[in-house]
This record gives C-alpha cells, sequence and structure tokens, in this order.
C-alpha cells in the first residue's frame, strides 16, 4: 500500500505497523475466553426458563445434587446471602436478578438455577434433573404492547421520577430535550413531512461466546478469568453480587473475541464464583450460541415516531421524534441515547424530542455499538430523504445545508467545539461513488450519524527495562488492535521503535479502576494517558539526564528519543539515547516510569456520512449491497488501517441489521431464532468490499487530535441502506429488517 | 457410560484420547488434546471457527464427533506454520489486518488454506462464497478477501 | 449414547431392529450432531455407516444411469467430473446446503433421512425421478425419493430399515435439470421456497417433465399441474405464467420464522419460471 509521504508532524502515529499480537492471533495460540484450564477445574452449566414471564414455585434439585459427578448447584438463595452489602439497589439489583432469576422469570433462557460437574455432558446431563415448578404468567414483548393499557406488568415501582403521571408501569425512564418552539417551527415549513418506523431487536453477534473461568475460596479470595469489554466492572459486580471485597477478588482479561458493547456486564461469571465458592474448586462456565442468544444482552427493539418541516430550499424549519424502546425486563433501553443523537448532525433552530425506557419480557439489553443511536438515524434520517425527493433536492446539498458545525447548538443542549461533519459531506460529494451511474433497479442511499464518545475512568502505567525497552500496562480490553494504536503513541513520546514497546492489559490486580472498553473511548483515553504516562516517563528521563551533565532539568529537552541539552546548554553535549539513561537507572535513582490517570472529558463527538448503493429483485424483494463507501471523522488515526477496519465492521453490522437479522418471537414468548443459521448476520458472499475515506478534523480534547472510532460507523447505515432500498423499490421502508418478505410485501400493497 | 477410545493423528503427531461417543472432535481437540486453536462459536455448523481438515477435507470440528477421527489425518490451525515460518497466508493476515479480535481467524485460515491448496488463482466471488461458512464480525470480510487474494497471487509468483 | 460403526448394512439394519429408545444413523453428520448438541435429539443408539464398504462411491452404471453411496459428499458430488454434466441439478442442489465446511461431510441421504421440507436435495432428486434402496430386517426394496419423507421430520421407513444407495436414473438425450431456492442471504440459509425442474424436449417442445417444490408444504411436493402446464410447449411466456399459477397453487405453506405464506406462495411461482428456463436451455446443450 501506498506510503503515506505528506508532511506529517508525527513519526509514529499514523503508520501501520503489524499488531503485537498478530502472531499469537494466527497460529491459534491466543488465549480467549474458553481457552483457560485449572487444576480441578470442574465444568458449569446453567438452566434457563423456558418462559417469556412465570413465578418460579420450586426448585427441586436433589436429583441433580445426588449424582457422584455434580459438586455444586446454585439458585438465587446462593446469592442472596450478602452479609455486609444487603439491600442491593438500582443496577446492582437487575444485575443480580439478571444473573439468577429471583421471584419471577422475566424472559425466555432468564438463569434459574446452576451445576458444577466433573465434565461439561455430566453438568448438561444434570440440569435435566432440575425440577423447576412454574406459574406461568401473561407477558410481553413488543414495545408498543408493553406500553398499552392493558399490558401485564413486568415489576412494579420499576419506574423513576423522570416517568410522567398516568403512564404505565412498564414506562421506566422518560426524557425529553430540545430547543426552540416547534410548532412555531413547523409554521414556517413549506413541506412537513410525518411517519413512523419500527426497528426489531439485533445482537452483537460477536464470535464469542461468553466464556469464564471463576475460582473462590472460602476465604473470601477469588480469582476470574473472563472474556470481558471491562474486568473491572466484572470485579465489582462480582464482588458485590457475591458479598465478598472488591479488592479480593482479582479478574484477568482475557484476549476478547468481539463485544461490540455485549461483553460490558456480566451474566455467566458471578455464577461461576458462585459455583466455585460452593465446591471449592475452579470453575469454568462457556455459553452455547444459543445461551448467548437468548439470555445476553441483545438492542432493544424501537418504535419512532418522526416530524420534520422543510423550506423548499432545504432548511429544515422544525424537527419532533418520539422515541419508544424496550430494553427487556430491567431498565436500561437507550430510549434518552436515541433520542439526543437522532437530530444531533444538524443546526436546528426548533427541535424536541422525547424518550421512553420500556420494559418487556425479553432479555436485559446491553451496549451495541453507539446504543440508541442507529435506530433514531434511520427514522430520521429517513424522512429527510423523502423530504429531499418531495422537494427535488439534493440529499447531500440538503445535508450540508443544515449540518452542525463549531459553535452549533446542539439539538440535546451543549455547543459544539470543532466537528467533523461538514468535512464528511463534503468529501461525500467529492466521492466518485456519489456521481457514479446507476444500473437499473438500483438505488442510492446515503445518511449521516453522530455518537457522542466516552472518557471514563482510565489508568495507565508505563514501566522503562535497562535495556531501553518500555513496558505499558493498559486497562482496557483490546477488542479490535488497540494495543498497536497504545504502542504507536507510546513511540511517539518515548522516540524508542514502535516493536521495542509492548503493551498489556493488565489484570485488576496491577492498575487503578479502569473504565470498560466501551464509548470508543480506547483509543482516545487509554491513549491519552498512554501519552501522559510516557510523558511522565519522560520527565523523569530528563532529570537524570540533567543530573549527569550537571545542568538544571528545565535546561533539557526530549527528541527523538534522546535528551538533549537546551536553552544556554545546546551542543554542550551529545543528545544522551534512552538507553544510555536506562541502562544504569539503579544507581542513578532508580526504576523509571510513567503513571498517568484521570477521567479524561474531553472525547470529542464523531461524525460520518455513508453512500450506499442497493439493487433489489422485484420478484422477490431479495436486496443485494452493490457499494458502500463509509466517510468518517476519525480526528487522528493512529492506526490508519484498524480505523478502517473499524469503518468497515460497523458498515457490515449495519448491513446485518437493515436487511435481515432480528430477534423473532413466537406467540408464547419464546425466542424462536437463537442459532446463526437462523438469526443471520452477513456472510462473506454477501458484502462487497467496504470503501472508506478517514476525514482527520482534530479533537482539541485528545494531545494528537483522536475521536474515538468505533461506534459512530454503525449509526449511518440503517438509514443509508434503507434509503438505497426504497430508492430501488420505489417504496419507502419504514420497518427493519427489510427482510425479502417486508420488500416484496410493500411493493405488492405500492401496486 | 464407558468411554471410547480413539487413536489418530493430529498435525502429523500420534495422538490418543478417550472420549464418550457424544463428543464432538471439537471437544477432543480442544479439552483432551489442549489444542485451543480451534474454537467453538455456535456449534451448530453455522459460523466455521472449529474448521480443520480430516484427511484434506474441510470440515467443522464440532459437526463430527470424536469418535469418527479413529485412523484420520487432522490438520488444524496450530500445524499451518511450518515451525517459526509462517504460512504467508498467515503473514498477510496481520500484514494487513484481517483480523481485529481474532476469534475467527484461525477458522478462516484452515479455510482458506483449504481454498488455495485446490484453488491457486480463486476469484473474489470464489473467495467470498468458499468462506462464507466462516463468519466473521469484526471486519466486514473487506480485509480478509483482500488477504487470500493477495497470499493467492503471491503464492503464484513464487510457484 | 451408545455408538455402533458395523461393517454391513444388514448389519446396520440388525442393530437398528433390536436397538431401543431412540436411534439415528449417523452419515454425514451435519443434522444428527447439531440436533446432539442442541439436545433436541440425544440418540440411545447411533449407528456410523461409513465403515460399510462402498458408502462414498459414485458409479456410472452400464446403462448411464448413477449409483451414489450413502456417504457420499456433497463435495464429492461437486467435484465429480460427470456427475454434475448429467444432473447438474441434483450436484448444485446438493451443493446449495450450507457451508464449505458442511459440504465435507453432508449427504444426499442425510438430507433425505432428515425429512426437513425444505431439504435442498430432495425437490432436485424428486425432480430427476431418484430411487433408493433401503435395507431392512426383511430384505431390501427400492423406493421413490417423493415416498420416503410422510411430514416434518418423518420419514416411511420402518424401525431396522435404513437407506443403502441412491439411483439417479440415465440422463438421457435432450434433457436438462436445474433446481433454484430462496434464501435471504446469499448462503448459509435454509430454504424459504425451492424448485425442482427436470425436463425432456423433442426440438424445442418439452416432452417430459417434472417439477417438485419444497419448502412449502409438510413435505417436498411433486407438482403434476407444473408438469401439465409446460409439456407441449416450448417454454413461451404463456406456458411459464401457467407454471407459476400451478406451482403457486400447489403451495400449502406456513408462517414461519423463514418466511410467510404470500412470500412463498409468490416466489415458488418465480423460481419455477427462472429454474425451468435454466433446465430448458441445459436441455438444449445450451450454458445456463
Amino acid at each position: 500500500m501506498a506510503l503515506d509521504d505528506r508532511k506529517s508532524e508525527f513519526n509514529f502515529v499514523g503508520t501501520r505497523p503489524d499488531r503485537p499480537d498478530g502472531l499469537d492471533k494466527v497460529t491459534g495460540r491466543a488465549r480467549f475466553g474458553a481457552d483457560a484450564y485449572a487444576p480441578g477445574m470442574l465444568y458449569g452449566a446453567i438452566l434457563r426458563s423456558p418462559h417469556a414471564h412465570a413465578r418460579i414455585v420450586k426448585i427441586d434439585a436433589s436429583k441433580a445434587e445426588a449424582l457422584k459427578d455434580v459438586k455444586a448447584v446454585v439458585t438465587r438463595a446462593d446469592f442472596a446471602d450478602v452479609p455486609f452489602k444487603p439491600g442491593l439497589e438500582g443496577e446492582f439489583w437487575s444485575v443480580l436478578e439478571n444473573v439468577m432469576a429471583g421471584e419471577k422469570a422475566l424472559y425466555d433462557g432468564h438463569a434459574v438455577a446452576a451445576v458444577a460437574a466433573t465434565s461439561a455432558l455430566a453438568a448438561r446431563d444434570a440440569l435435566k434433573l432440575i425440577e423447576v415448578e412454574y406459574e406461568v404468567l401473561p407477558h410481553v414483548t413488543d414495545v408498543d404492547k408493553a406500553m398499552a393499557p392493558d399490558a401485564p406488568v413486568i415489576r412494579e415501582g420499576a419506574a423513576d421520577y423522570s416517568v410522567p403521571e398516568g403512564m404505565h408501569p412498564n414506562v421506566v425512564r422518560y426524557h425529553e430535550s430540545g430547543h426552540g418552539d416547534v410548532e412555531a417551527g413547523f409554521a414556517e415549513a413549506d413541506l412537513i413531512l410525518e411517519d413512523s418506523f419500527v426497528t426489531e431487536a439485533t445482537h452483537q453477534g460477536y464470535i464469542e461466546p461468553h466464556a469464564c473461568l471463576g475460582s473462590l475460596g472460602s476465604d473470601g479470595k477469588g480469582e476470574l478469568w473472563c472474556c470481558t469489554q471491562g474486568h473491572w466492572y466484572a470485579q465489582k459486580y462480582c464482588a458485590t453480587l457475591l458479598g465478598i471485597e472488591t479488592a479480593q477478588l482479582r479478574v484477568t482479561a482475557s484476549e476478547i473475541g468481539g463485544g461490540f458493547g455485549g461483553k460490558t456486564t456480566v451474566f455467566i461469571e458471578p455464577v461461576a464464583l458462585a459455583l466455585s465458592r460452593k465446591a471449592n474448586r475452579p470453575v469454568k462456565i462457556v455459553m452455547s450460541r444459543s445461551e448467548v442468544f437468548r439470555a445476553t444482552g441483545p438492542t432493544s427493539s424501537a418504535s419512532m415516531d418522526i416530524k420534520i418541516g422543510m423550506k423548499k430550499d432545504g432548511t429544515i424549519t422544525a424537527a419532533e421524534g418520539i422515541f419508544r424502546l424496550q430494553g427487556g425486563a430491567f431498565p436500561g433501553a437507550p430510549g434518552d441515547m436515541t433520542a439526543m443523537c437522532a437530530f444531533a448532525p444538524y443546526n436546528l433552530t426548533n427541535v424536541r424530542q422525547v424518550g421512553y425506557d420500556v420494559l418487556a419480557n425479553r432479555p436485559k439489553q446491553a451496549a451495541y455499538r453507539a446504543p440508541g443511536a442507529p435506530m433514531g438515524a434511520f427514522a430520521v434520517e429517513s424522512v429527510l430523504d423523502e423530504l429531499c425527493k418531495k422537494l427535488g433536492l439534493d440529499p447531500v446539498d440538503v445535508r450540508l445545508k443544515n449540518a452542525a458545525h463549531e459553535g452549533t447548538k446542539a439539538s440535546y443542549g451543549p455547543t459544539y467545539e470543532r466537528i467533523g461533519l461538514v468535512e464528511t459531506l463534503e468529501a461525500a460529494k467529492a466521492h466518485p461513488h456519489y456521481s457514479a451511474p446507476l444500473k437499473p433497479g438500483q438505488g442510492r442511499g446515503i445518511s449521516c450519524g453522530f455518537w457522542f464518545n466516552h472518557g471514563g475512568e482510565t489508568s495507565v502505567s508505563l514501566a522503562l527495562s535497562e535495556d531501553g525497552s518500555a513496558q505499558v500496562m493498559v486497562g482496557t480490553p483490546d477488542i479490535g488492535g488497540s494495543r498497536a494504536s497504545m504502542a504507536l503513541m507510546a513511540a511517539e513520546v518515548l522516540g524508542i521503535p514502535y516493536e521495542n514497546i509492548r503493551v498489556t492489559v493488565a489484570d485488576t490486580a496491577t492498575l487503578g479502576y479502569n473504565d470498560v472498553s466501551h464509548g470508543s473511548r480506547v483509543t482516545y483515553a487509554s491513549g491519552l494517558a498512554t501519552i501522559k504516562a510516557a510523558r511522565n516517563a519522560v520527565e523523569r528521563l530528563c532529570e537524570r539526564a540533567a543530573a549527569k551533565w550537571g545542568i538544571p532539568v528545565d535546561a533539557v529537552k526530549w527528541e527523538n528519543g534522546c535528551a538533549v541539552p537546551s536553552g544556554p546548554n545546546a551542543g554542550d553535549f551529545d543528545p544522551m539515547p534512552l538507553a544510555d539513561i536506562t541502562a544504569d537507572m539503579g544507581a542513578t535513582g532508580g526504576p523509571i516510569s510513567g503513571h498517568f490517570e484521570a477521567t479524561p472529558e474531553g472525547a470529542g463527538v464523531s461524525f460520518g456520512t455513508h453512500i450506499v448503493d442497493a439493487e433489489v429483485d422485484p420478484e422477490t424483494g431479495k436486496t443485494a449491497i452493490t457499494r458502500y463507501t463509509v466517510i468518517q471523522d476519525a480526528g487522528k488515526a493512529i492506526h490508519p488501517t484498524y480505523v478502517e477496519g473499524q469503518y468497515q465492521g460497523g458498515a457490515a453490522q449495519g448491513i446485518g441489521w437493515a436487511l435481515n437479522e432480528e430477534y423473532i418471537y413466537g406467540e408464547d414468548g419464546r425466542l424462536q431464532n437463537s442459532i446463526f443459521l437462523d438469526y443471520r448476520i452477513p456472510v462473506a458472499s454477501d458484502l462487497p468490499m467496504i470503501d472508506t475515506v478517514i476525514v482527520e478534523v482534530p479533537n482539541p480534547g485528545h494531545p494528537f487530535g483522536v475521536r474515538g472510532v468505533g461506534e459512530t460507523g454503525i449509526v449511518p447505515p440503517l438509514a443509508a441502506i434503507a434509503n438505497a432500498v426504497s430508492n430501488a423499490a420505489g417504496v419507502r421502508m419504514k420497518r427493519l429488517p427489510m427482510s425479502p418478505p417486508r420488500i416484496l410485501a410493500a411493493l405488492k400493497d405500492n401496486g | 457410560m464407558s468411554k471410547l477410545h480413539v487413536s489418530t493423528t493430529v498435525n502429523g503427531d500420534a495422538v490418543e484420547y478417550l472420549c464418550d461417543p457424544r463428543e464432538t472432535l471439537l471437544d477432543c481437540l480442544r479439552d483432551k488434546l489442549n489444542l485451543t486453536g480451534a474454537k467453538e462459536g455456535c456449534g451448530t455448523g453455522d459460523c466455521g471457527a472449529c474448521s480443520v481438515t480430516v484427511d484434506g477435507r474441510l470440515v467443522c470440528s464440532c459437526l463430527m464427533l470424536g469418535v469418527e477421527a479413529e485412523g484420520k489425518q487432522i490438520e488444524t490451525v496450530e500445524g499451518i506454520a511450518d515451525g517459526d515460518v509462517l504460512h504467508p497466508l498467515q503473514k498477510k493476515f496481520i500484514e494487513y489486518a484481517a483480523l481485529q479480535c481474532g476469534i475467527c481467524t484461525p477458522g478462516i485460515l484452515v479455510a482458506a488454506k483449504s481454498l488455495l491448496e485446490r484453488n491457486p488463482n480463486p476469484t473474489e466471488e470464489e473467495t467470498r462464497y468458499w468462506l462464507a461458512g466462516n463468519l466473521c464480525r469484526c471486519t466486514g470480510y473487506d480485509k480478509i478477501i483482500r488477504a487470500v487474494m493477495d497470499t493467492a497471487a503471491e503464492m503464484r509468483e513464487a510457484s | 449414547m451408545d455408538y455402533h460403526s458395523p461393517n454391513s448394512f444388514e448389519e446396520a439394519s440388525a442393530l437398528a431392529a433390536n436397538a431401543t429408545g431412540t436411534t439415528r444413523f449417523l452419515a454425514g453428520g451435519t443434522d444428527v450432531l447439531v440436533q446432539l448438541r442442541s439436545e433436541l435429539v440425544t440418540p440411545d443408539t447411533l449407528i456410523d455407516v461409513k465403515k460399510i464398504n462402498g458408502v462414498r462411491d459414485i458409479t456410472r452404471n452400464a446403462d448411464g444411469s448413477w449409483t451414489l453411496g450413502v456417504a457420499a459428499t456433497g463435495a464429492e458430488m461437486s467435484e465429480h467430473p460427470e456427475l454434475g454434466r448429467d444432473w447438474p441439478g441434483v450436484v448444485e442442489a446438493m451443493d446449495l446446503i450450507g457451508s464449505t465446511q458442511v459440504q465435507g461431510r453432508a449427504t444426499l441421504t442425510g438430507n433425505l433421512c432428515n425429512g426437513s421440507p425444505a431439504a435442498d436435495s430432495v425437490p432436485a432428486m424428486v425432480a430427476a425421478g431418484v430411487t433408493v434402496t433401503v435395507t431392512g430386517p426383511g430384505g431390501t426394496r427400492e423406493v421413490a425419493v417423493e415416498d420416503i419423507p410422510v411430514g416434518p421430520g418423518k420419514t416411511s421407513l420402518a424401525k431396522g430399515e435404513l437407506i443403502s444407495a441412491v439411483h439417479i436414473p440415465a440422463r438421457g438425450d435432450n434433457g436438462g435439470d436445474a433446481y433454484l431456492r430462496f434464501i435471504p442471504r446469499t448462503e448459509m440459509d435454509i430454504a424459504v421456497v425451492g424448485v425442482g425442474v427436470n425436463l425432456r424436449l423433442d426440438g424445442d417442445e418439452i416432452t417430459e417433465a417434472r417439477v417438485s417444490l419444497g419448502a412449502v408444504a409438510p413435505t417436498v411436493l411433486l407438482v403434476e399441474d407444473c408438469a401439465k402446464a409446460i409439456i407441449g410447449t416450448t417454454l413461451d411466456d404463456a406456458a411459464l405464467d401457467a407454471l407459476a399459477a400451478a406451482a403457486s397453487a400447489a403451495c400449502n405453506p406456513i408462517n414461519d420464522k423463514r418466511g410467510t405464506i404470500e412470500f412463498r406462495t409468490e416466489v415458488s411461482g418465480v423460481l419455477a419460471k427462472r429454474a425451468a428456463k435454466i433446465a430448458y436451455a441445459r436441455a438444449k446443450g445450451e450454458q445456463a
């Protein structure tokens, strides 16, 4: 590939070296969640409710317990004994209730009991002997039905202060925001369009099922190995749910086989530890794929109403959206996020958005890449597309005309700093894809997308070795090549080769609290902390050099991996390389390390614009994506190849969500498609190459200008594809996924 | 329930294990032979993360019983490199960043190697269809397909 | 679960006849193992037929017909230099099942005995007039493929009976077959609709035809009305429309996670037309 020959202020940042964990991952050596074994290890398995909503009358595990191979059985009673943390509340209570059902099973797949046995087969066989008596209750899985007056109440008292009076108890959170006067704005419009949209729940679909190996002794000390996006989170939650002190549980993050937000919480980890405590042996639990679909955290499903007014010249005069999301049987559906992101790309005088968080008899939703944002973008950008069509306007021009920029008051409140939306739209307009001819039966769609990005608690340590190499300890699991980015940033500051730096994802005993690898925060926040930890080490290096030279430390600067005398002493001494300083650091003051910890606040919001071509078979309703271009602002791409990978991955997941992926519940409230055969994620032959354009509008909140890139890429695809399909089919698609039966039915209805 | 004794060959090494007849070849590779390169992503033959070859034929090791391995020649991801010399596919996957999380990588490498052994000059479409049973959720397949195609080109030049 | 690997079909039949509980035969295993792993079906007795001599053979007989062993895999069928020339529809139908990996194991016999109305190879076999040899405690019998499935997951095979060979007729002159299915993705799905067409021409006119539909009824259908719609025609537009109408009329589908009644009914007609055109072109010796 062509080398970047632009003049760059960076020596390492922006290059594309091999990732440090590459060899392990192409040889099968990398150890993922299920790849750990311990002496004396037992295998755990979890019994799950076949009912969407049922009172648990009685659990009789005596027959399972009587088996010689079975060493422990646990139920909720084994978690309730929390001696010094009584009365769990809020999210702790929700997670406990989700990890192991209490009085009621709240969804198909809800855990009700677990066993540990000497083999995986023995554990599975033992589950069949556990007798659970259920009293089946009425259930509801659809968000609109869950809000209706006659809907079964999933839990009384789950709503908080935000919910207006008179709403069904299943409505548990309410969000409203905006500014201006939308009614006045609509009065100014030449055309107002109003429409409703629905999206089904999807799953992150990481290929690695959840897996863990836990060991907990009667002394309250434990070890946990698991695939997780956040092992400090796992530490805190497992310790709390088991009633032990947080610091007594050491958690090590395995290599992680995909997460996309779905591994930001705990499911099986507290169960393995509870089984281990009871059996006095290490316990490994590995979910089956079916368990992953039934009982981890898919997205919310959504039902949305959008109203937008526009002048003939394309100016948006007012925008209003109502977003209803169900997030399973617990509070947490990101109705607020959907509402806040939906109109965020636009500079609007009058905007109002409302979000509902609604309970339903489905698994507790978890984050999925920009949680909540893709659904809202689908609804809003579909209406925008229809307005452009009706007014005869170019969809990129209209978006440019209304695009948010530095100084714009965002739809959700704050005023934007330097942002790159306009640049992505200009790049879209200039891209050959946008002007390429379409074949008959094809349609083109575009969409913009927004995501907040996140900072979060971050702690990084860096230690230098005598030979001049450096080790960096970060606390954010590497879910897509972040160790390479950290090494590049450390190399940039230290001025030593990338290859001389080893980045390790440290365990919870090694660093202070680190927030989860989510919110597109890793390259931003752990990167920022790595840079500052490296700068901290450079200060130490300069001090040692100054001492050796006998000059003041402020007369030493760091250049290209060497201490260099500066100011009045410039040129007095030869540059002193890092390795010369570390070689005798034991005798000159001791080990040299750098450290940084903070909760950085300048994550820098991110925008993208996607262009997609789709071809629809009018006789079968089948869609093929024929061309796809992702354009997104990265702030500064540290390792551009992995930035491209994030863009491509987000687009591919969006294609699946738009076309074929959905949770399908039967009348009985049971999930009908809990295997990859019927939960249809895109396969290699479904997709074209995915073109990428990295726009770089530096984020003022990061030393090198980084904005997170992980999540924004899944925000535009649903809408861009819906626009392309609607243009190809000649009929507006308002429901996702746009599966062939739905498209064919829409074509028929359209005559 | 008594276990069955199996003698087989994995990556050229003669191995033996005892297994329950319900255990899959994947279970046996991982839990009995400590070859954890092959992954269980689905257990139903839909994701390809457990891909191995049996007598040269690409299969999902989750769709084959451990007892069926008796007398067979099995190759796994652990056998792709020749000592410290990586297979060209392995090198290209690193160079192209054809992996993000890496969980699907062992299966895809085994499958891609099998493709190139049969078809040294696959088209993009042939490559995509050959690998359609290997799910990757991170990359959108773009860099994987490019890495396989470029490896094929390089191997053709070298031979 | 007891595992057996007998050396003959007679031995396999005797094992099955004497077994108690649930018995399954293991050829490619791509359905049996999925059911086992998901605990949908845990057989008490599993009889692996792959140790029986000749079960992987693909043989062209003197009369031009074909005999396939019950463990011949989809990959072996696709790689066979002659079989696909005679029966491209049958070979392609088999090849559509699952991934490259699944093709390394899956078999025609397994696909048939799994009893799924959506089995891809079955409409193609029915259209082609394929028969199977059934070995049981009382000896062997020949059975048409369409008489094996009797409902979803159910076959007409009695206790102790198993399929011991697959027979594909001689292709003969001026014949062609094709199979098409509808799936939402490009690969890895179960058919939402499947259509197999086999026909023979005299000049431009269709003289013989068999049309079979999958995934639109409890079992794979052999639809005589579809055959009638095109026999005696040159597959002109009127014939194609009549074929599509007959196919849609024959459907008795369900709404499920994979498709709706309306969709299956409509698309069966669409695919019947498309498959007939391919089979017709093949019968004329054209590339299709």
